[in-house]
């Protein structure tokens, strides 16, 4: 509306105190250590931290220039695209299936969410212990099924599972997510596709799916930062960054070179680095995905 | 073009609720039905049964001389205007309208003519390219109406399709949906529960209350001979005056004891209603006694201007009263005004609500 005001307070320092305590959570925990990063990232120390040169863009040059690195930028595209689209899709089938459930809806939901309340690392565990090739239950049976399952050997399987284990965890939170935005979707819009004579599945792409898209593209962006960096815990738990570094994801690289090879500056690098894809993925997202989506 | 027969049409929710019970409404080809009753009276849901989109629990639906029980939506021929439009949202007004075509695999170029055709009848042919949320609220309303009736359907079911519009609109709305109605000549069933849409529109009028059809027939008849107080104080704005009445061995009595004249009205034992509509009032000068008419004394209790008219609210007999007259009322609150009642406009329900 153009005769919309703003509210102004009367005291000029109010509003900053409110914001305060987000802003003060926001420098703490964002700017300052990407600032750290910032910094590191064009100095080189040593392990001990005893001496600190500083070597420009030389750390990033290194990096990028490393085909360990280059091979943790494929695994991570592999895993994210892999985690984002299963964890996307299933919790959709679910929401879906879940939307037509008349009795006991409340329950399914419940049951659904679950999952999210249990802690990256935890999860890790889980499945590593259900799918351990030498004593978890699900890999036994895998195995008596006559597949040879070994993810500690074969870094196909070892990447099998953690994409596993990374989207059943977000399945809940987008399953949540599409709830939420199926009920949004009036029954009328249903009602009237299906006197166009448009089939159950027909009326599902061409109706709901479309209208879902806001959800969608929100979840898309949540779910493509959650692999790229919330899934560390599972990836640590599970395979490691193994075997051979056929699970090392970047946000593990970044991790093993600065707290395990103590490579400070190289790690700092890859974070910065690290830092600009999300925001570069973030940017395209909305700028081309975005476009297509049809805010109702 | 199609006739529409319901028979004993029933539907039970659970296993106790009967929310529509046992309605028979048989509507002519080409007919606009009108079904009409207060919010939960199961108007909506017996509309809803006849597109198909809830289950009939007993009877039978004809459409067209043709059971369709057990048909889905989309292959009962109809088509329904909903109350929120429930336009696509996403969708251009051009593919909101060929949509149900290009469903049923129609080609390109007839889908092409008839969403032009619709869209020349209905004045939309500048907005093809709009897409809903670009729209006013009158103009969401035509594309609704034209997603019915591009695709020529044997019935067309309205479901509230105006109470989302303002009042003025709403009245132009009307008369647009009862002229194009007329001009395609296709069978319609039409939910509302505005007495007014309902009286100007219907060929056949359906009251309903409580899942039963009060009175079925043409709105005029209806208003003259309303079957029962239900419908007469439904139907009509403002609502037809109830009196109760009761007779004892000297004449009649009012509730708060006042005696009227009789006038040959032969009042059952168990007491009764006499109905009067509030412009069919006459206001006596004197008080004199009204030759073949029912003299009532009225105690003002206010009055409404309302420009051509006046509303006088009053008491007779200890019940609210309504009298409408024509340009100004000179009377003021607490005048006691003696009204006339002429026979033949006098409407007479038994205890049980009934018409005598």
């Amino acid at each position: 509306m153009a005769s919309s005001t703003r509210v102004t307070f009367p005291n000029k320092f109010l509003p900053y105190l409110l914001l305060a305590p987000q802003l003060a959570i926001t420098a703490i925990f964002f700017y300052w250590p990407a600032s750290q990063a910032i910094y590191q990232s064009v100095l080189r120390e040593d392990p001990f931290g005893l001496s600190t040169q500083f070597v420009g863009l030389d750390n990033f040059r290194r990096v990028l220039g490393d085909p360990n690195y280059l091979n943790s930028l494929q695994v991570t595209v592999i895993f994210s695209v892999a985690t984002a689209l299963i964890a996307m899709a299933l919790a959709l089938l679910l929401a879906v299936m879940a939307d037509k459930v008349i009795r006991g809806k409340g329950i399914y939901r419940t049951l659904l969410i679950w999952p999210y309340a249990v802690a990256p690392a935890i999860a890790g565990m889980l499945w590593l212990f259900l799918f351990n090739p030498s004593m978890g239950t699900l890999a036994h049976l895998v195995r008596s099924a006559g597949y040879n399952w070994d993810p500690l050997l074969n870094g196909d399987q070892a990447m099998v599972l953690i994409v596993s284990a990374a989207a059943w965890k977000q399945i809940s939170y987008n399953f949540l997510f599409f709830v939420a935005g199926l009920q949004s979707i009036p029954k009328s819009l249903i009602e009237a596709a299906a006197i166009d004579g448009a089939g159950e599945t027909k009326r599902f792409w061409t109706i709901v799916f479309p209208l879902l898209a806001p959800t969608t593209f929100f979840l898309l962006v949540v779910n493509t930062v959650y692999a790229f960096f919330d899934t560390f815990g599972i990836i640590h738990a599970v395979t490691g960054g193994g075997p051979g570094k056929a699970t090392e994801t970047l946000v593990y690289k970044v991790y093993n070179d600065g707290f395990v090879n103590l490579i400070l500056g190289d790690s700092a690098a890859q974070s910065v680095i690290l830092m600009i894809i999300v925001i570069g993925l973030t940017a395209i997202q909305f700028r081309y995905v975005e476009r297509k989506v049809h805010y109702g | 073009m199609a006739n529409v027969e319901l028979t004993n049409v029933r539907k039970v929710y659970g296993s106790s609720v009967e929310a529509v019970k046992g309605i028979n409404i048989a509507i002519e080809d080409g007919a606009l039905c009108v079904l009409v009753g207060p919010s939960g009276c199961g108007k909506s849901t017996l509309l809803r049964m006849i597109a198909g989109l809830e289950s009939i629990t007993d009877g039978t639906v004809k459409i067209d001389d043709k059971v369709v029980n057990e048909l889905g939506p989309a292959e009962r021929d109809i088509a329904m205007v909903f109350q929120n439009y429930a336009l696509y949202p996403h969708m251009k007004v051009y593919d909101n309208m060929a949509y149900g075509l290009r469903n049923r695999g129609m080609p390109k170029d007839q889908i092409d003519k008839r969403v032009k055709d619709a869209a020349q009848i209905l004045e939309l042919t500048q907005l093809l390219e709009r897409r809903p949320k670009e729209l006013s609220g009158g103009q969401r309303q035509r594309v609704a109406m034209g997603r019915a009736i591009v695709r020529s359907p044997k019935v067309f079911l309205f479901d509230e399709p105006l109470s989302n519009l303002d009042a003025k609109l709403r009245g132009q709305m009307r008369v647009e949906i009862k002229n194009l109605q007329r001009q395609l000549g296709v069978t319609s069933v039409y939910v509302t529960h505005d007495q007014l849409e309902a009286m100007t529109l219907a060929d056949i009028l359906v009251v309903m209350n409580a899942g039963s059809v009060e009175q079925i027939g043409a709105p005029l008849d209806i208003y003259e001979k309303p079957a029962s107080t239900f419908v007469a104080s439904f139907i009509g704005a403002p609502p037809m005056n109830l009196v109760p009445v009761k007779a004892d061995h000297s004449g009649l009595v009012l509730k708060d004891g006042t005696r009227i004249g009789a006038e040959g009205l032969s009042i059952p034992a168990t007491g009764a209603l006499i109905g009067f509509r509030p412009e069919d009032l006459e206001v006596s000068a004197g008080t004199d006694t009204h030759i073949g008419g029912l003299a009532l004394d009225l105690k003002v209790l206010g009055v409404e201007p309302v420009g051509a008219e006046s509303y006088v609210y009053g008491i007779i007999g200890g019940e609210r009263v309504v009298v409408r007259v024509p340009g100004r009322s000179t009377s003021n609150s607490d005048d006691q005004l003696r009204v006339i009642v002429p026979k033949q406009k006098l409407h007479l329900f038994g205890a049980d609500g009934k018409r005598i």
